[in-house]
């Protein structure tokens, strides 16, 4: 029987996609049911309490959760969100429902046998409920007291090899695409570049030190399907320096119909035959391919690698083989001050792992170092990108001003000259002026 | 409950600690078909929907079995994950950057019994707990946040209106009849946790009112110069107030500057501004993240305000669904939402799709405003 009543809730266990309220209601009903047997650490009936106070958001069209308190680990700045319920004497289940970020693995890959032992952790001393994952790439572990988050940070850092992730001012947790794991299109290996920034900026992660927030995320080509280049303060996107690769034969296949364009990605319609100019030669954006004669041919240096024909074409176009990647600054979600987009700063950079990603890392400290003099308290890179000019962030990080940089050059010719750059400099004298000019 | 420590002892915090040790290893977790081939990668294909095969210069292939899940997950439900795993993967599973769960395997024959025990678990109240499907040209999981479960700012719910939303959307999650691929997402408030402000369709939270002033409280709970500092448009400034016979120092919240960010209430608890005739969903469309054929776009307004209509979201998810359907019947193949609707012009979008365009619609927020206005004579009737 449940604790409390929900039906409005319970008017989303119906339909086809997978319904978190039943979820919820068995986790409900295995905690009570295990009761006798397991000492749980928090209250048994805390996930009953939190379909309650749901049910109470859903009638009231409001939220009931309080403003985070300080609360986390020792040693560390971030990892733990608190969170405390505005109806505490109602439900004081989830009077006290703290959030935990777990850093997880590249790639999002598990084995059965570490989750089942995070499963078990989180029975025991949480909720048992978890988001797998958060939008920034963390496993969350949601609702906690705060008695238990040492024990839970001993438990992962001692039993488990686990680490938290990131929150407020710090960096936060990076995240990657599955990259040349499962994908013949990653340029580079996203999850050891991941991986090897992270545990190198562990300092930077844990302990609040930047204006804001800042994010790392790693795509593996163009494709962005972390969506790096419209999230992350700095993206790592895929690209290739040479030429892409052709399969001859195996474009003859893609025309003769014999292979599905877009490996079979349009499967559920009748687009018709496959129709190269129109589908591929067409919709190339630097119009720098033709097929003549049953050969395809690709002018490479007009190409701006966009991936549409490599995307329609997988079994015959493969990017190059000279792969790194492209550095993009300065995105983030509408607060404050609008949406940015990353802007391209490093055209291309070997992702070197002989030198422990030196290169790159040659181009994030010097930006760090430029926020953190510059920036305004919680102010993005991107805002203060804007704010001082995307000169100021060239000079910082001592890269030489580009074509490539822009989308077109200023449309206003109000150029602030460097008074070296002025033969004579800015000192004028006024009585030399005054011998060739009368007042 | 009586309490069992880890073996942490509040006295000596800093006895054996262990810390700055960072997330588990990639590789430790990789099955052997993907340790062995990773960066060998030929080529993929689509079976069917849900359903993907990679194909390595070495030979080998890994046939991969992608279905729903909800981003709340319980470890009841994770656990029953692992038991599938552990029968028909060698005891691995990933989950994909949108909430998707992924099983490999390494051979063909081994697809087909993997789907039907997929396919055959069910919640008690009936829906599916692991739907084949989200790949090619449909429409896979939405990403979101928190909302009314977890957050302190939502102006929506968040898994309630995904839930609503991808029930509508079920079958086009287990089709690939669409132009493109179709990205729908959800932020139920202006922080975005989610990447919504670049998807072909996202629902975004959005208060209407500016906040309250709890005076009797601010001075006590806030530091004023953070929460003035905060406000993107300058409207809030100090003020006294008598509240009791007492003046008390507070602010005073100039309501026609207020854009309802929330900024101010997440450094402020006492500036709070949720109110459920206030709240409910902004509809944006045409965003993308992909650099294939054109640049990666911002999402625009397409509806400037949904009300919250719990459980269901009915004035949501029809609006959704009308935009889905028009645009699948009126784009071209390789098509994103966004493009074409840059095609066919906003003026036709809003004519096809059948939605009202209002003042709301444009922009007047800063400098980009100007940019998104029409310089040029060239316009359809």
């Amino acid at each position: 029987m449940a604790k409390h009543e929900t039906p409005l809730l319970d008017q989303l266990e119906s339909g086809p996609w997978p319904s978190f309220v039943s979820d919820m209601k068995q986790e409900a009903e295995a905690r009570a049911k295990k009761a006798g047997e397991m000492n749980y650490q928090i209250p048994v009936d805390v996930v009953d309490d939190l379909l309650g106070v749901l049910e109470l958001s859903y009638v009231d069209g409001e939220t009931h959760w309080k403003h985070g308190g300080i609360v986390g680990v020792f040693g560390y700045g971030g990892g733990v969100i608190g969170r405390y319920c505005d109806q505490p004497e109602k439900f004081p289940g989830v009077a006290h429902f703290h959030t935990m970020r777990i850093n997880q693995p590249g790639g999002k890959f598990y084995n059965t046998d570490y989750l089942r032992k995070i499963c078990d952790l989180w029975d025991f001393r949480g909720s048992g409920l978890t988001n797998m994952h958060g939008s920034t790439g963390d496993i969350i572990f949601l609702g906690t007291t705060t008695p238990q988050l040492e024990e839970i940070f001993w438990e992962l850092t001692h039993n488990l090899g686990q680490d938290l992730g990131g929150s407020g001012s710090n960096l936060r947790t990076p995240s990657d695409c599955i990259g040349q794991a499962r994908c013949e299109w990653a340029c580079y290996d996203t999850q050891d570049l991941c991986y090897q920034l992270t545990v190198d900026y562990q300092d930077e992660l844990h302990r609040p030190a930047f204006p804001y927030k800042f994010k790392f995320k790693f795509d593996g080509c163009p494709n962005c399907c972390v969506a790096s280049i419209a999230r992350a303060d700095m993206a790592f996107v895929g690209t290739w320096k040479d030429e892409i690769r052709i399969d001859q034969e195996a474009v003859k296949a893609y025309v003769g119909g014999e292979v599905k364009p877009n490996g079979n990605a349009h499967a559920g319609r009748d687009w018709g035959a496959f129709d190269i100019e129109k589908e591929v030669i067409n919709l190339c954006p630097t119009e720098c391919m033709r097929y003549e004669n049953g050969k395809l041919e690709i002018n490479n240096r007009e190409c701006t690698r966009c991936m549409h024909c490599i995307n329609v074409m997988p079994r015959a176009l493969r990017p190059g083989v000279q792969g790194g990647c492209s550095i993009l600054v300065g995105a983030k979600a509408p607060i404050l001050d609008g949406a940015q987009m990353g802007s391209l700063l490093i055209p291309f950079v070997e992702v070197n792992k002989e030198s422990g990603y030196e290169e790159i890392k040659d181009v994030i400290e010097p930006i760090w170092d430029w926020w953190m003099e510059e920036g305004k308290n919680r102010e993005r890179l991107g805002e203060l990108m804007k704010r001082r000019g995307f000169q100021q962030l060239l000079e910082a990080v001592g890269v030489d001003a580009m074509p490539q940089h822009v989308s077109e050059p200023r449309h206003n010719p109000y150029i602030f000259w460097k008074e070296e750059e002025v033969p004579g400099g800015f000192e004028m004298d006024i009585n030399e002026f005054r011998k060739r000019h009368l007042r | 409950m009586t309490f069992v420590s880890s073996g942490y002892d509040p006295e000596k915090p800093m006895e054996n600690r262990i810390t700055d040790i960072g997330p588990k290893k990639y590789d430790e977790f990789y099955p052997p078909v993907i340790a062995k081939n990773k960066g060998k990668w030929l080529y993929h294909e689509i079976l069917e929907p849900g359903v993907l095969v990679h194909v390595s210069e070495t030979g080998d292939e890994v046939y991969t079995v992608r279905v729903g899940g909800a981003r709340l997950m319980s470890v009841s439900l994770i656990r029953e994950i692992c038991d599938i795993a552990d029968k028909h993967c060698d005891g691995y599973v990933r989950w994909t950057t949108r909430n998707n769960i992924e099983f490999m395997i390494d051979s063909k024959d081994k697809v087909k019994p993997l789907i039907d025990d997929l396919e055959s678990r069910k919640f008690d109240g009936g829906s599916y707990k692991f739907p084949v499907g989200g790949t090619g040209a449909g429409i896979t999981n939405i990403v979101h946040t928190q909302g009314w479960l977890h957050c302190h700012t939502p102006a929506t719910d968040a898994s309630g209106p995904v839930k609503a939303t991808m029930d509508v959307l079920f079958e086009d999650f287990k089709d690939m009849r669409m132009p493109s691929q179709l990205r729908v997402s959800l932020a139920c408030c202006l922080n975005m946790c989610g990447a919504v402000h670049c998807s072909d369709i996202a629902m975004l939270g959005y208060h209407r009112k500016p906040p309250m002033v709890d005076h009797e409280y601010l001075d006590k709970m806030c530091e004023i110069p953070l929460a003035i500092a905060a406000c993107p448009t300058a409207a809030i400034k100090p003020k006294k107030v008598e509240v009791g016979g007492k003046t008390l120092n507070s602010v005073e919240v100039n309501n026609s500057r207020c854009m309802y960010c929330g900024n101010c209430y997440t450094m402020c608890p006492c500036l709070p501004l949720m109110d459920k005739e206030g709240d409910g969903v902004v509809l944006m469309v045409g965003g993308k993240v992909s650099n294939s054929r054109t640049a990666p776009k911002f999402s625009k307004v397409a509806v400037a305000f949904l009300p919250n209509t719990a459980p269901r979201w009915p004035e949501t998810t029809d609006a959704i669904k009308k935009i889905v359907e028009v645009y699948a019947s009126d784009a071209r193949k390789y098509e994103r939402l966004g493009e074409w609707a840059e095609r066919i012009g906003w003026e036709r979008f809003f004519e096809k799709c059948e939605l009202e365009f209002t003042h709301h619609l444009i922009d007047d927020f800063r400098d980009p405003a100007y940019y998104t206005w029409r310089q040029t004579t060239n316009f359809k009737f």
